[in-house]
């Protein structure tokens, strides 16, 4: 088991965000969250890499427990270093070249020497199909191609885990394929991957099984296959008549 | 104009030049590194909600903004010493220069670091970054770059506002105006003459302005 997390809970006010989420990885899942918008997919992924500081809830990494409140400093940097985020408005660093927003990590981050850094940041940009980019800044590539250069800089720091929080919501129609072919890609080569998505091909066909929430509650954990063709659960049923709807 | 004007004139002028090679400026540039270094430090104390110190910081910029410099540089170099604490001229017009306008680049920072998106902090966290270092190579320059227009504004401020340093007796080029119309009374000519060089440094700094923000904006793009 790469991670589990129990009983996260999340309050926002007085509106009750995470009730008590359970999640469990294993090594090489590539695991795709659904529901309704609202439902808290996207506060269950910041909780887990503490960019929000949930309310209650125990991680557990590396047979190491952290407590999702009370983390200390340290354990939230060492828990940073086992895991990557990629967000929907892709947040790269726009005074940062391309190749300079995968080194910053590695060369001011983790001290590693320039030339490894931009050895790695080239496998890396490579694998996105941005390399030839390299001296560009953000604002003068599409979205398409900022996401994946995302998606290098987040590979660059070689997480165990990933996050990817509705990482084509924010993308042109045209341009979600080249970053779904991406993920696709790392999914194949045994990524472990955590998204937050609204798109239903890549839910049914890559990810190898579904966590569907709502109301800041996990309704349904299924293979993906089994999820789409055979869901046992009342809402996660009407969940997916609303989508074949469309 | 008469002959004798003209001859005035041709003498004061690389007299007051130099005044204001020697000491305007360089005391102008004194007083922005001063209100740089003050503005960052206040406009990072704002950002980062430092307790106690972010109430002194605002409280700073409440007395200086509320108050008029000429009355600031007065109740430095003349009264003080009442309560004794005794400033040199020179050194009560930098401290004062660099307070008074440092409040205002404070606000201009504050509003600059703002205006970088959340998302990068977010974004540099996750790559392994501390606050120290997601500040220094991240929100900083493009605060820098965003402030860079008005950062430059106070600057050409600051080269006229020197000239307030003249009623506390400090030797500046304004002074030097001044004392030579003591002697002569062209005060037309003289002050014209003054007004003249200040707007020709002036000049200067907003075509270097101009130059570094083409230069800024060659490389790396706009910032959103």
């Amino acid at each position: 088991m790469i991670l589990s997390a129990h009983n996260i809970r999340k309050r926002f006010a007085d509106l009750d965000v995470l009730k008590g989420i359970d999640l469990e990885m294993q090594q090489g899942d590539v695991v795709a969250i659904l529901g309704p918008s609202g439902s808290g997919k996207t506060t269950l992924l910041r909780c887990l890499n503490f960019l929000e500081r949930a309310d209650e809830g125990i991680l557990t990494m590396d047979g190491a427990d952290i407590d999702l409140h009370r983390a200390t400093h340290r354990e939230i940097v060492r828990v940073r270093r086992k895991t990557a985020f990629v967000f929907q408005n892709y947040n790269l660093f726009q005074n940062k070249t391309v190749l300079q927003n995968v080194t910053l990590g590695l060369t001011v981050g983790a001290r590693m020497r320039r030339d490894e850094a931009e050895a790695t940041a080239l496998e890396m940009l490579r694998k996105v199909g941005m390399a030839d980019r390299l001296k560009h800044y953000p604002s003068q590539l599409s979205g398409g191609q900022q996401q994946r250069v995302a998606i290098a800089r987040a590979l660059a720091t070689k997480p165990e885990i990933i996050y990817f929080d509705e990482p084509t919501s924010a993308l042109d129609p045209e341009l979600i394929g080249e970053v779904l072919s991406v993920m696709r890609d790392l999914a194949v080569e045994g990524m472990t991957m955590l998204v937050v998505t609204h798109e239903m091909d890549f839910a049914r066909n890559v990810s190898s099984s579904i966590l569907f929430m709502d109301g800041g509650e996990v309704i349904e954990r299924a293979p993906s296959r089994q999820f789409f063709e055979q869901p046992r659960e009342a809402r996660s049923q009407e969940f997916i008549r609303s989508i074949l709807q469309r | 104009m008469s002959e004798r004007i003209w001859g005035i004139v041709a003498d004061s002028f690389p007299k007051m030049l130099t005044y204001g090679l020697t000491v305007t400026l360089p005391l102008a540039a004194a007083s922005f590194l001063l209100a740089l270094i003050i503005a960052v430090l206040v406009a990072l104390i704002q950002y980062g909600n430092v307790p106690v110190l972010r109430r002194i910081c605002r409280f700073y910029i409440w007395l200086i903004r509320g108050t008029p410099l000429l009355v600031q540089l007065y109740l430095v170099y003349y009264g003080l010493p009442k309560a004794g604490i005794y400033f040199d001229k020179l050194l009560a017009a930098w401290l004062v220069l660099g307070f008074n306008e440092g409040a205002y680049m404070a606000e201009t920072m504050r509003g600059a670091l703002e205006s970088v998106s959340q998302g990068q902090m977010e974004a540099g966290y996750c790559v392994g970054l501390n606050f120290v270092q997601i500040m220094t190579h991240i929100v900083l320059p493009q605060a820098f770059r965003t402030a860079f227009p008005a950062l430059s504004n106070s600057l050409i401020s600051m080269v006229k506002e020197t000239s307030l340093a003249a009623t506390i007796a400090v030797e500046e080029m304004f002074r030097q105006a001044q004392i030579i119309n003591g002697r002569v009374y062209e005060s037309l000519a003289l002050y014209t003459e003054v007004a003249l060089i200040y707007l020709l440094f002036c000049t200067i700094l907003t075509w270097l302005q101009r130059l570094c923000e083409k230069h800024l904006a060659r490389r790396g793009g706009a910032i959103k």
